[in-house]
């Protein structure tokens, strides 16, 4: 589904050119569930960017069900975000001026895939019946990023990237987070790869690669 | 549509950030529509009147010492073969108006002589032609006239205060048979006689009412100029209002396109709603200087029939073109505005973070190079206000003192913030002036806004206050007989002089005559030999002894405008009639008169002019009481209301008209204040909003909310009372430029400057107010402020 060849991403400073990815491989497939750990600053949420099409590498290769994404146009790269690749961030994310039912159902109007009755039964399942007419400052971070998830996952994602899904939340209102997103991306039938720094959130995942200097380890 | 909805949603969910942006825009193009509605409105009369007079439509041959040509020319021309038609212009007074009657032929005149559509009023075109005639005046103008008057027809074809008839009906009103002009038909038959053979008629290019619109348009510039001044005034708010909108929805922006919104269609979609907003707005704003033009016309009209003698309807018509351009320029505007923000989106990286609070603080070295722009511009004014010499000159150094101020404002109060920052030792005062350097830079534009205002205000009053007071005593020299008297017929005139000569100690009558000096209008005016005009007459340039050359028939006096309209200086010799070559013995100031003017002995007048109206006298009533004689005249002689006038109610008069004139550029400076009063408003509220991350952490170190709302609304009082400090050099800089450079220009005198600290103290007060008003609703907001709120800084859920 997803494969990943010598990539290569330096960011330019005051001091010269600051290598962050330094020929990184990785293939994902198909329902697979990846955690990518590392320090701050290793490089995993941009390999993330990069992987979604947000950001350009200097080198390597990114291919996703077929499709060179770091070849594609800029419009092209955002059809691919719309319809088949979806993002969770840290920091939620959400529209701040649409209420929750707006923000659930704005990705899948986007990728012409809105269906009310799915939105709904999500609604249920991520426990936000009822909160629906609120806006996202009346939420709870958890609740923040339960509509988040729900947001990304309503329009049908083939593959799901999240970058510290629950680096904002407290320990448990995160492992519930993390549970619920299990749970759905695996009855999508869609693959799951999240950045994290916990080693405790990585261990649920069926695989873990370890990002150090720009340099993938395998585990 | 879903990315349109989420835009939206923000302006749903920030009512008042809409607001200001709406209200904004539509206040920035409601004042520069309304100024051109006004002024479009002037040049449809112009217009109007340059039809009606037939310029345009061809050369005229006119008398080459200015004088009436007999009938007898136009035959002779006419028998020789050249197509010419007569024109007959003379003045009517008629229901207390003065009226300018045209009178053409209309079997010879040329095509378009007689403005289309003034026929069709009436299908009675013989008429025209026949006894007791007709006269077409402009509608809502049509003066009550006597039983015997012509018939008269209203034409939307037709200037304001003019009269167009058949020359036969104009020879009756005026009571004359002589021509003004004659019009030359722009296609004449082959094989004529050289005009130099026939007649010493001189051809003349049209000019007339196209003079008058030369003089006109500088007027017109000014109007333009304020309309622009408080556009640009209004463009800071919206510039703040879109600049802010942009960066807070920067998250969102990141947030569509990490969702797989190409990055075409947001910039489409932002340009869309920017567009939306700016005609919403701009059509709010056109409606709104409809009003205010509608407001507004009747004082211009009467500024420039006071300054030039124009006749303006009062009455505004509505135009679709000029709604269309008001929209147009509301967009563009907008455009304008944005185009930061549309930059800034285009060129930062996708995933920077959003920073509403770095947008609205720039850095320090912005500030000075900001600055170091605004200083290069100030020696660029000062250098062109050096060189002077044309109003274009004028508006360039008016334009790059106002912008170079406005761009150095923020530098000053940066270093006048540090020279304050020295002598203080609280800890408080320390944190308030650092933190008023932070705030400095989300302030500036709406500062740069208040200079301008301010400065605007400064300027402008000082040149107005300054032609009051010059004006003012002209007045106290030209009006110093204490009374004025109009007869009805000459008759009474003498009658009054002999019954009043043996009560008074002057008895100085006033004759005139109306003649054509260089082709244009002008008016002579015959006096006796009296110490009044020796001791009072105000004279700009003389030889030595002027008023012995006047009464012995050897010198003349001309007024300024007839001076600088005409290029004249002393000595030069003026021709007033055929027979009449005099040297210029002295220039006198005239203020307000839009003709040419000039003076000879009235023993000369009724010489050279026998038919010299002789009607008017003035009287030095020395020690005897004013109004007794006034009584004792009244009960004699059968004189109507307003044909005896003391010296007071005529300098009243005077000062009214001068008022009036000057009415337009106060209502202009108001509302530019009142924008600028709004932009320090909004950019208040908006700042308010964002700087609770600087409020919170020093009302949790023991302030109260009280003292820092305190502190707030007199911080901004301070940093206003600067900006006033700074407008005022570059206000009293621009009252210099309009009265020694744009003035003389544009109306051909030169004005003494006068100060006027009263003016600008209450000026410094309307600001503290307006200011005091604007920083109140966030203070009071501060105060107001639950603790909650003040707690949520420290905590992640912001």
């Amino acid at each position: 589904m997803l494969d990943i060849t010598s990539l290569e991403k330096c960011f330019d400073t005051a001091d010269g050119p600051v290598p962050v990815l330094r020929g990184v491989s990785l293939s994902v497939k198909e329902g697979d569930t990846l955690a990518l750990t590392g320090e701050s600053g290793s490089g995993k949420s941009t390999l993330l960017h990069l992987m979604a099409g947000l950001d350009d590498a200097q080198g390597g290769k990114i291919t996703f069900e077929g499709q060179d994404l770091l070849s594609l146009s800029d419009a092209d790269r955002a059809k691919v975000r719309r319809s088949r690749i979806g993002l969770v961030f840290q920091q939620f994310n959400l529209v701040p001026s649409l209420t929750v039912a707006q923000n659930l159902a704005l990705q899948a109007r986007l990728a012409g895939r809105h269906d009310p009755e799915r939105v709904a039964r999500l609604t249920d399942r991520l426990g936000l019946a009822g909160l629906e007419h609120r806006y996202p400052e009346q939420l709870s971070g958890g609740q923040q990023q339960r509509v988040a998830i729900g947001r990304t996952l309503v329009a049908g994602p083939r593959l799901v990237l999240a970058d510290e899904p629950t680096g904002n939340l407290d320990e448990a209102t995160g492992d519930a987070v993390m549970a619920l997103m299990h749970e759905l991306v695996t009855e999508t039938g869609a693959a799951l790869v999240m950045a994290t720094h916990s080693r405790r959130l990585a261990e649920g995942f069926a695989r873990r690669v370890h990002l150090r200097h720009g340099l993938l380890e395998t585990r | 549509m879903p990315v349109l909805e989420t835009l939206f949603s923000h302006w749903r969910r920030h009512p008042g950030q809409l607001a200001t942006l709406v209200l904004g825009l539509a206040l920035a193009t409601a004042l520069w529509s309304g100024v051109q509605a006004i002024n479009e409105e002037a040049r449809q009369s112009y217009a109007r009147a340059a039809s009606t007079l037939g310029a345009g439509q061809g050369e005229r041959l006119i008398s080459p010492d200015g004088a009436e040509i007999p009938v007898a020319d136009y035959v002779s021309l006419r028998r020789a073969g050249w197509l010419v038609s007569p024109v007959m212009e003379g003045e009517l007074a008629l229901s207390g108006t003065t009226w300018r009657v045209i009178g053409v032929d209309p079997l010879t005149a040329p095509t378009g002589a007689i403005p289309q559509g003034a026929f069709e009023t009436t299908a009675d075109a013989p008429a025209f032609l026949g006894r007791p005639g007709l006269v077409f005046v402009a509608p809502d103008s049509a003066p009550a006239a006597p039983p015997d008057f012509p018939a008269i027809i209203t034409s939307d074809a037709i200037a304001p205060g003019l009269m167009l008839t058949d020359i036969g009906t104009a020879a009756r009103l005026l009571e004359r048979n002589t021509l003004s002009f004659l019009t030359l038909v722009p296609t004449q038959p082959d094989g004529l006689p050289p005009l130099s053979t026939l007649t010493d008629l001189r051809r003349e290019a049209p000019a007339g009412e196209q003079d008058l619109s030369r003089l006109t348009d500088s007027f017109h510039l000014n109007l333009t100029a304020f309309g622009f001044l408080s556009f640009a005034v209004g463009l800071f708010i919206v510039h703040a209002s879109i600049g802010l909108a942009f960066e807070q929805r920067r998250p969102v922006f990141r947030t569509l396109r990490a969702i797989g919104v190409p990055f075409s269609r947001l910039i489409t979609a932002l340009a869309f709603e920017v567009t939306l907003i700016a005609l919403v707005a701009g059509s709010a704003g056109v409606i709104l200087g409809y009003v205010i033009a509608a407001a507004l016309l009747p004082d211009v009209a009467g500024t420039l029939h006071n300054l030039y003698g124009a006749q303006i309807s009062g009455t505004l018509a509505f135009r679709p073109v000029w709604a269309l351009l008001g929209l147009a320029i509301a967009v563009l505007g907008t455009w304008v505005s944005s185009a930061q923000s549309f930059w800034h989106l285009i060129t930062m990286p996708l995933l920077a973070p959003a920073q509403p609070r770095a947008w609205s603080m720039r850095s320090a070295r912005a500030t000075r190079r900001q600055a170091g722009v605004g200083a290069v511009l100030l020696v660029i004014s000062a250098a062109l206000a050096g060189i002077g010499g044309s109003l274009a000159i004028g508006f360039l150094s008016l334009g790059a003192l106002l912008i170079g101020a406005a761009l150095l404002l923020p530098g000053v109060v940066v270093v006048v913030l540090r020279i304050a920052e020295r002598p203080i030792r609280s800890a408080y005062g320390e944190w308030v002036l650092a933190d008023t350097r932070q705030l400095l830079p989300g302030l500036s534009l709406a500062l740069m806004a208040l200079l301008l205002a301010l400065a605007a205000n400064i300027g402008v009053s000082t040149m107005v206050g300054s032609f009051r007071l010059t004006f003012a005593g002209w007045l106290d020299q030209r009006l110093v007989s204490e009374l004025y008297i109009t007869a009805q017929d000459e008759y009474q005139a003498d009658a009054i002089r002999d019954f009043l000569a043996p009560q008074v100690a002057s008895v100085l009558p006033i004759a005139m005559a109306e003649t054509r000096i260089d082709g244009l209008p002008a008016t002579v005016f015959g006096i006796v030999d009296d110490d009044t005009y020796r001791e009072y007459w105000p004279l700009l340039e003389t030889v030595t002894d002027p008023w012995d050359r006047l009464a012995d028939d050897t010198g003349l006096l001309i007024n300024e405008q007839l001076a600088r309209r005409s290029g004249l200086d002393l000595g030069d010799r003026v021709t007033l009639h055929p027979d009449l070559t005099l040297p210029v013995a002295a220039i006198y100031s005239d203020y307000g008169n839009p003709n040419g003017q000039a003076m000879i002995s009235l023993d000369l007048l009724e010489q050279t002019f026998p038919d010299t109206d002789q009607t008017r006298s003035a009287f030095r009533t020395g020690d005897a009481d004013v109004e007794a004689l006034r009584q004792s005249v009244l009960a004699r002689f059968d004189l109507p209301q307003g044909h005896i006038r003391d010296q007071a109610s005529q300098k009243a008069v005077a000062l009214r008209v001068f008022d009036q004139t000057f009415r337009v550029t106060g209502a202009l400076n108001v509302l530019t204040l009142a924008v600028a009063g709004f932009a320090l408003l909004a950019s208040l509220l908006t700042l308010a909003n964002m700087r609770l991350p600087q409020v919170a952490p020093i009302w949790a170190l023991g302030q109260t909310r009280a003292r820092l709302a305190r502190t707030e609304l007199i911080r901004t009082l301070g940093i206003v009372a600067v900006t006033w400090v700074i407008a005022l050099p570059v206000g009293l800089a621009l009252a210099w430029v309009l009265l020694a450079i744009v003035n003389v220009e544009a109306f051909g005198w030169r004005l003494p400057m006068t100060l006027f600290p009263a003016d600008y103290a209450r000026l410094l007060g309307y600001a503290m107010l307006s200011s005091t008003i604007a920083a109140a609703l966030p203070a009071l907001r501060l105060l107001r402020l639950p603790p909650a709120q003040l707690l949520k800084v420290f905590s992640n859920e912001r």
